[in-house]
This record gives C-alpha cells, structure tokens and sequence, in this order.
C-alpha cells in the first residue's frame, strides 16, 4: 500500500515548490536549496527507504506546506475526525435499530410502509446535498452554529461553558452524518429482522404466550444481529468517507479538509500520512466488528 | 409504454438535453449580464397587463415594471452580448430583455444554460469514468478468474486495498498524483481517469467470481475437452456472461461516477471555471451565504436529485430483468 502511494506520487508531476518557480525574486540556485533541504533531489528509492525507517520510528516527517512536523499536526486533525465519526456511529444505531425494528414490525401497515419508502428516497439524495441543506437551514434559522469546532469568544470560558459549545457545534456536522448513514442502514436492519421474523420458531413462541414485544426486542432481534454487526464495521468506512464532505462543508477541522489543501499545495509527506492513518483506522475499526461479531454470535467462535 | 421504457426515455432525455446544450440553452454558460447578478427566475406572461391574452409567450424587460412585451421568439439567432448576432437557439428573447429560466449567479451569468453545459461535464464524467472502470474490471476480473493461482492473488490483494480504503480519501488520493492547474478538456480528461482508477476494484471481484463460475459449467468443460482454445473458451463462453454482468453494475456505477465528478468538482479539483460543471454550481450556493434568500440557486442541487433518482430507477429496472446481484454491492 505505501509504496503504491509513493510511486503513484512519485509520478506526478511538478511538487511542493512549483508554485515558488514563478516567484521572479527566487533564483534557481535558492530554490535548488530549498528543494534540497526538503529532500526533494534526492533519488527515489533513497527517499522511499528513508520515508518508510522514518515511519517505523514513528516519525511521520515533516509537512512543507505547514513547515511543522508532520505527527502532531495529523494527531489533532484525527481525533477531531474521530470525534466526529464515533459521535455519529453512536448516533446512526440509536436511530436506525429502533426504526428498522419499527419499520419491519409494522409492515403490513401504512405508516411502516411509508417510512420504508421515505428511507428509499433519503437513499438517492447524495450526501453532498444533505450537508448543504442542513447547512442552509442552520444558517437561516441562527439556531445552530453554522460550521466550525468552537466559538469565537470562549478565551475565558469555564469547562462546562467550552463543552456546551462543542456540542452545539458538533450536533449539525453529527445531523448531517446521521441523514446521509442511517436511510440505508434503516433498510438493511429492516431486511434483517423481516428475515428473523419468518422464522418458525418465532411462531411457535407466540403460540406459548410469549408477549409480542419480547419476541420482537429480544428473539428476533438477537437473530437477526449477525448481518447486523457486519452492517456496523462496513457503517464505519461509509461514516468515515461521507465525514469528508461533511467536514469540508461544515468547516470541522478534520483529516478531510486537511488533506483537501494537501492535495492542492502538493504537499506529498501530508498526502501520504493522511492517506495511511485513514487506511488504518478503517483497519482497525474492520477488526473491532470482527471482534463484535464473535462476541454477538458464538456460532462463529474462530 | 413499460416503466422499463419509460426510464429509457427519461435517460435518453436527459443525455439528449446536455448533449444539444448549445441549441437549447438561450445564452452562452459564460457570458455575464452585468445588469443581473443574481436575478431571480424571469416571468413568463401569457396576459399582458392590460388584460389581453397573446398567443405567444412574452416577457417585461425590467423585472415586472417594464411596459413594453418582448415576445419569446423560437428557433431564432440570438443576440449576443456584443450585439453581434449568434446562433440559432431554441428560444431567446431580444435584448434588452433577458429570459433566464433558472435565474442568474452572482456574475450574472444564465443559470439554465450553466445547467446544461454543466450537466454536459458531470454526465460526460460519469459516464466515461463508469467505461473506464468497467473495461479495467472487465480485463483484470477475466484474468483473475481464468488464469487463477497467482495472477487471481495478485489482482485479489490489489482490490483488497483499495476497497479498504475510503472512497473519497482514495479518490484525493488519486487526484493528487495529477496536475492540478490545466485546461477544460484535460481536466475532464484526469478526472475520468482518477475516478476509474479509484473504481475498478468492485465491477472487478464482481466480474471474477462470474469468470469463475462460469468456468465450471459443463459446457465449458466440454469445450475444454474438445480441444477450444482458452482465448476461444473465454471469448464465446465466458465473456458473455460477465458482460451481462458488467451492464447492470453499469447502472450502478455510472451515477456513483457523476456524483464523484460532482464532489471533486465541488472540492475545486475538477474542471476549473468558467466552463460550469454541477460540482462548481452547487459550490455557488455555499459561498453565497444566501441560498436561502436566492432560492434559484439550489437550481443544479434540484437538478442532481432528479438524475440521481432517474438513475436509481434505471438500476432497479436493470437488476430485475437480469439476476439478482449479490447483496451489498454498494458499501
């Protein structure tokens, strides 16, 4: 994976300082330096091996663009992301269980159809749109904070103070995820527990005089949590991507915008680091379903 | 007329629409009417303020204070704006009278007409991103599944990892390794290529496990056995049955593509101003801090619901003629 990144950018044309080979005051001779300070002449292979020791001492290098060390610059950015997305994960399953439950146990009637078919539709608005909208409306309504992390005047702000402004900030980007995740995976949890439903089992249940609200919480739902807990690691990566253009939209100091204005200064070491760390953190929310997964369902003990 | 039918057309409409945009827009994408930044959608009257009905559509040239009636006139030569005369549009009124359908954006410019040359880009990238990775699919699955061992691991390992990583964050990734600053045509150019770079891993492993079970019918073995060619095999047996495949993963994956086009565009990373792409519209609307007061300017966001629906009715109509796909085939 790292060295595809690193060929694939080594490939590229132009770097970091093309933009400064115009700048009429800076002779070749400065920039040749400067390029060689950054390490930009050197050849490939040497960079890569250096890049990839650097790494393993856990040294990330340094950003040219920001002209700060790479590693503390990345750190903030990605737990702000996390923040982001761990609140929405949290978010999306509190909505979509109940509704999916509700939506298959009321199938046969109007209102569970309905909400089905509102989920549908809420499927094929692209996330994009879904940011803006509720963008929009917190900018028109003044209700809500319309983007950023804080407010501008907590300089001197309590504890309690600075974390009632986190949150207000956070709940419109949180919406927003929450609307772009939970339609489709209200679907899946729908499909899930109309297949649990039609077991025999169940049938037989209700004839021994089991509530039906039981059956439903406790039966059905247990049976149906295996697709469900797969459902949950593949939930990550999509909140994980549309957090994105969540965060791009919404101004939240994430890895998204960061790496947006990596990508247009050409900032090669910035690309690369963001790249891997998202590669990993999917990675190890992946193995944190699987670790779900064997807890949930022990028919699948490994 | 089938709702299968009735989707056809609607898709065929809507190519047509971006494809004739020059004939059926009134105004050039770029040029700006000064006098009008930011108007709101232009009135058409039918009954004049004396109460007499015409028979041909008109609008007042100064919002709804104007006197005088200019008639919409169809199939005309329009005027541009340097009063020189231009070519035949569908419809387009004389200055100093301006139809704009949609409204105008805060440099005036007519955003009907940005709409369906903008449309033209983002459809066009779509569609070819869609080709691009279907045909890197197509090749790389057939491989995989016909030659097996370690060209199957190899392809296999590949599309691991870039269907690990985050779509978006692959596709910046991707887009980084190419320049940013270039003209029109080869801005579309790199973002098709990004896009189908980022995308082949899905229509790939999807097309592998067709190869792969289709190689283990009885025909096939059959046709083995009386001594056909393995390129003879793949290319009368095999293929077929992938390509049927890889036309409903089509229909899947083309307006994924066109809203991938759309969000780089949106990043400003896709085709650069002043030619209009429906990323860089929808943009518009967060700069402007007034969408809510000019509504107008949800115009392409409107527009993008409406294809994105289109299209999802296209795909659903697609799969239920053709086999199911296998579940999850999208995220």
């Amino acid at each position: 994976m790292s060295i595809l990144a690193f060929t694939v950018l080594e490939l590229a044309p132009g770097d970091a300082f093309g933009e400064a080979r115009l700048d009429r005051q800076l002779s070749p001779a400065a920039l040749a330096s400067m390029r060689s300070r950054a390490g930009l002449d050197r050849p490939f292979l040497a960079r890569y091996a250096q890049w990839v020791g650097s790494m393993a001492r856990g040294d990330l290098g340094r950003s040219i663009a920001y002209g700060a060390p790479i590693g503390p610059l990345i750190a903030r950015r990605a737990l702000n992301s996390l923040l982001l997305v761990s609140a929405s994960l949290a978010a999306t399953w509190a909505v979509v269980l109940p509704l999916g439950v509700w939506m298959a146990a009321r199938d046969r009637s109007t209102d569970g159809r309905l909400l089905a078919a509102g989920a549908t539709a809420l499927v094929a608005v692209p996330d994009l749109l879904i940011a803006i909208a509720l963008l929009v409306a917190a900018a028109a309504s003044g209700v809500l904070p319309a983007g950023g992390l804080r407010g501008a005047d907590l300089a001197d702000a309590g504890a309690l103070a600075l974390l009632r402004d986190r949150v207000r900030h956070l709940l419109l980007p949180v919406a927003a995820l929450t609307l772009i995740a939970a339609p489709p995976l209200a679907r899946h949890v729908r499909a899930s527990m109309l297949d649990a439903l039609r077991a025999p089992y169940l049938l037989a249940a209700a004839a021994r005089g089991i509530p039906y609200r039981r059956l439903l919480w406790r039966s059905a739902l247990r049976a149906a949590a295996n697709p469900l807990v797969s459902l949950f690691g593949l939930s990550f990566a999509a909140l994980f991507s549309a957090s994105m253009i969540v965060e791009v939209v919404m101004s939240w100091p994430g890895l998204g915008p960061m790496l947006l204005d990596a990508v247009r200064a050409r900032d090669d070491q910035l690309i690369l680091a963001g790249v891997m760390l998202s590669t990993v953190l999917l990675l190890v929310g992946n193995g944190f379903a699987d670790i779900l997964l064997r807890a949930v369902d022990p028919r699948i003990a490994a | 007329m089938t709702s299968a039918a009735r989707i056809g057309l609607g898709v065929a409409t809507l190519y047509a629409a971006v494809l004739g945009a020059a004939f059926l827009s009134p105004y050039d994408p770029a040029a700006q009417h000064r006098d009008h930044p930011l108007a709101p959608p232009t009135r058409v009257h039918f009954v004049d303020r004396g109460g007499r009905l015409h028979l041909r559509p008109f609008v007042y040239a100064d919002g709804d204070a104007g006197a005088k009636a200019y008639p919409i006139r169809l199939f005309a030569r329009g005027v541009e704006e340097d009063g020189s005369i231009g070519s035949r549009r569908l419809f387009t009124v004389d200055p100093p009278a301006a139809l704009f359908l949609a409204g105008t954006d805060e440099l005036g410019r007519d955003q009907f007409s940005r709409l369906l040359y903008g449309g033209r880009v983002s459809l066009a990238a779509g569609l070819f991103a869609g080709a691009l990775a279907l045909a890197i699919g197509l090749l790389l699955g057939c491989v995989a599944g016909f030659f097996g061992r370690w060209m199957d691991a190899g392809v296999m390992a590949a599309s691991d990892v870039f269907m690990a990583l985050p779509w978006l964050y692959l596709l910046l990734a991707v887009r980084a390794a190419l320049p940013l600053d270039v003209g029109a045509g080869r801005a579309l150019a790199s973002v098709v290529l990004v896009i189908g770079i980022a995308g082949w891993a899905r229509p790939a492993r999807l097309v592998r496990s067709v190869v792969l079970s289709a190689r283990s019918r009885d025909y096939v073995t059959a046709a083995a056995a009386s001594g056909a060619s393995r390129t003879r095999m793949m290319r009368a047996h095999v293929l077929p049955e992938a390509f049927s495949v890889a036309l409903t993963q089509a229909s899947i994956l083309v307006p994924q593509y066109t809203l991938a086009e759309i969000t780089l565009s949106f990043f400003g990373l896709g085709v650069g101003e002043p030619t209009p792409s429906w990323g860089t519209m929808i943009n518009a609307m967060l700069r402007q801090e007034l969408s809510a007061s000019h509504w107008w300017l949800a115009a392409p966001a409107a527009a993008l619901v409406l294809v994105s629906l289109l299209y999802r009715a296209a795909a659903d109509a697609l799969q239920q003629r053709t086999q199911p796909l296998p579940a999850g085939a999208w995220q």
